[in-house]
């Protein structure tokens, strides 16, 4: 009980530390509003370490590839990376433990709610493939950044086109 | 042809809480006719710990509709209209000057009072006299401007409104509210995860914005009183674009909940989700008309994004832009006479247009390269929006003519998702 206790109380400090800590101001207690999965994620330093290479991190598997990128204002995904899409889709068909959050991305042109939509849209897009495939929706998340959270920095098509993107992220990564 | 190029370097008031985050104001362009208005020293203001009257000709200068008559030449000036000398003021060009005094009282607050005087007709247009607190001195001078401003030119003033706006530094994200004029900021909240979309209740004490803080998109409410906040809507998947209805009670949102970016209403407290569109596409960016009957929104469910509206109970909805393929964030001027959106021009830039709801004609406010987030000043007269200059953001507010521009910028730090506070009956 006491073991609980403490680890709830451990649970809160990581959290409280956490760079996720948001102050509402003037007046509002600082409060700490970490989802429980982040906090999950400082605490794996437990477990077991696979010998085996995992395929989701081995460069030369399809697997470690990610990133779905899109031309402006569109979210079909392209020929060249459906293989990718599909690989992933099969990974979550034979391994039915494990979940991915598919976030949608958007370059910094444009409204930032259309922005956000459109982000959706991009990672529906990958869903629908996996759905097709026979992956569950309890396996797959789909959340949009829109153009929130660039991948590249600079304000030309360099940058846009790598923004413009779907990662595959799996639970736990 | 008219070029009033004018840099007024402003500090931010220091207090408590507050971000010492000065805002520079720069105007180009001015009205197509310019009231030649000059504001004396008030009596005794140099005792103050704030001067009034340079705040009240900031505020009118940076409106581009009056030129200021220079009146720092006035050694001993009026209190009362008996001691004008109205032909020195016509002949300095001047059609009505503003006079005044500050008295302190026992109790530490201070008497302010102020006269508008028409030199032509040599009467008094306006006079008020207020009892504040030092704090309150900065204000007390916006609503002076505002007098002034409404007397003169017919339209009611908005110098004492506030502004909200989101600060990105870094990774650090702040939602801020300051006075009209960039004053006195203050944060509101703080977070290492970005915020979006600020919108005002309409009786000005609440803001909705959506905050990934959680990592995906979900829509609060803030409590501006007291900090306190609530969460309105945090269905599976995005919850995103709040609007609040004109009587406070509901926001329509944009969220994910069946599949596609959707509209919905929501109550203020989170209850009683309502879909109000169905498409195939995307529908967002929901926009209330000031009569609470219509809404206007962004969808893409032509093919490209363009600008509809619907009922605000539903019902047949109406395509409203056809010119080019990129006509996003429409939100209605105050007179519902208008709207205001953001327009993709020549398949490269994103300028502010504004369009007739009647007559349906467009007009192209500015010129810049990444202009969004366009939001009109209560009294429809100015749209204030985020652009970019140099790589970095910045606000900056358009007459709704097109002939006024102001740039606002902090020192550092992007700036952006302005939004133009209602004004204030009873403050």
């Amino acid at each position: 009980m006491n073991k609980i206790v403490l680890s709830t109380l451990l649970v809160s400090l990581l959290a409280a530390c956490s760079s996720q800590e948001v102050k509402e101001q003037p007046k509002a207690p600082v409060e700490s509003r970490m989802p429980a999965a982040d906090t999950g994620a400082q605490t794996s330093g437990a477990q077991t370490q696979d010998v085996a290479v995992n395929p989701l991190k081995d460069p030369n598997n399809i697997l470690s590839k990610r990133s779905v990128y899109y031309d402006f204002d569109k979210y079909d995904v392209k020929d060249e990376f459906k293989p990718m899409v599909e690989a992933h889709a099969k990974y979550l068909g034979g391994n039915k433990g494990a979940n991915v959050a598919v976030q949608g991305n958007c370059d910094e042109r444009g409204s930032r709610e259309y922005n956000v939509a459109l982000g959706h849209k991009r990672a529906e897009s990958v869903r629908k493939i996996m759905n097709v495939l026979g992956v569950s929706d309890k396996q797959i998340e789909t959340v949009s950044f829109g153009e929130e959270k660039p991948r590249a920095a600079c304000h030309d098509e360099s940058c846009w086109k790598e923004n413009r993107r779907s990662d595959i992220v799996y639970q736990g990564e | 042809m008219m070029k009033l190029l004018r840099y007024l370097l402003l500090c931010a008031l220091v207090l408590p809480g507050a971000v010492n985050a000065a805002l520079t104001i720069e105007i180009v362009g001015s009205g197509a006719n310019q009231i030649p208005v000059s504001i004396l020293p008030f009596v005794a203001e140099n005792s103050l710990p704030q001067n009034m009257t340079s705040v009240v000709a900031a505020d009118l200068q940076r409106s581009g509709l009056f030129k200021l008559v220079d009146a720092s030449s006035v050694k001993m000036p009026p209190a009362e209209p008996g001691e004008v000398s109205y032909p020195e003021w016509r002949s300095r060009g001047a059609e009505a000057i503003v006079i005044g005094a500050v008295a302190a009282r026992s109790d530490g607050k201070l008497d302010v009072r102020f006269r508008l005087l028409d030199v032509v007709k040599q009467t008094q247009l306006a006079g008020f006299s207020y009892t504040v607190a030092p704090a309150q001195l900065r204000l007390t001078a916006h609503k002076i401007a505002d007098v002034v401003y409404e007397k003169l030119t017919g339209d009611v003033g908005v110098f004492s409104t506030k502004i909200a706006y989101i600060v990105k530094s870094g990774k650090h994200f702040e939602l801020q509210v300051s006075d009209a004029d960039g004053y006195g900021a203050q944060t509101v909240l703080a977070s290492n995860e970005p915020l979006i979309s600020p919108a005002w209740s309409p009786d000005g004490s609440h803001l909705a914005y959506v905050s990934f803080e959680k990592q995906k998109p979900i829509v609060y409410v803030q409590s501006l009183l007291n900090g306190a906040r609530k969460t309105v809507a945090q269905f599976k998947g995005n919850n995103s674009a709040p609007a609040w209805s004109p009587d406070g009670s509901k926001l329509a949102v944009a969220l994910t909940k069946d599949g596609n970016t959707q509209i919905y209403t929501i109550n203020a407290d989170g209850s009683g989700v309502k879909r109000l569109t169905h498409s195939s596409g995307i529908d967002t960016e929901p926009n209330f008309s000031p009569d609470g009957k219509n809404i206007v929104f962004t969808s893409d469910r032509g093919g490209s994004p363009q600008v509809y509206r619907i009922p605000a109970d539903g019902g047949d909805v109406t395509r409203l832009t056809f010119d080019g393929n990129y006509n996003v964030t429409p939100r209605y001027s105050p007179d519902g006479k208008s709207f205001v959106f953001v327009q993709r021009v020549n398949g490269a830039s994103f300028n502010i247009a504004v369009q007739d709801m009647a007559t349906w004609q467009v007009q192209l406010l500015t010129d810049t390269r990444k202009d969004e987030s366009p939001t009109f000043a209560p009294n429809g007269k100015m749209i204030l929006y985020a652009t970019e200059i140099g790589g970095r953001g910045v606000l900056a507010a358009v007459s709704s003519d097109g002939r006024v521009k102001q740039r606002l910028t902090t020192q550092a730090g992007d700036v952006r998702e302005p939004a133009w506070g209602p004004l204030l009956k009873n403050q």
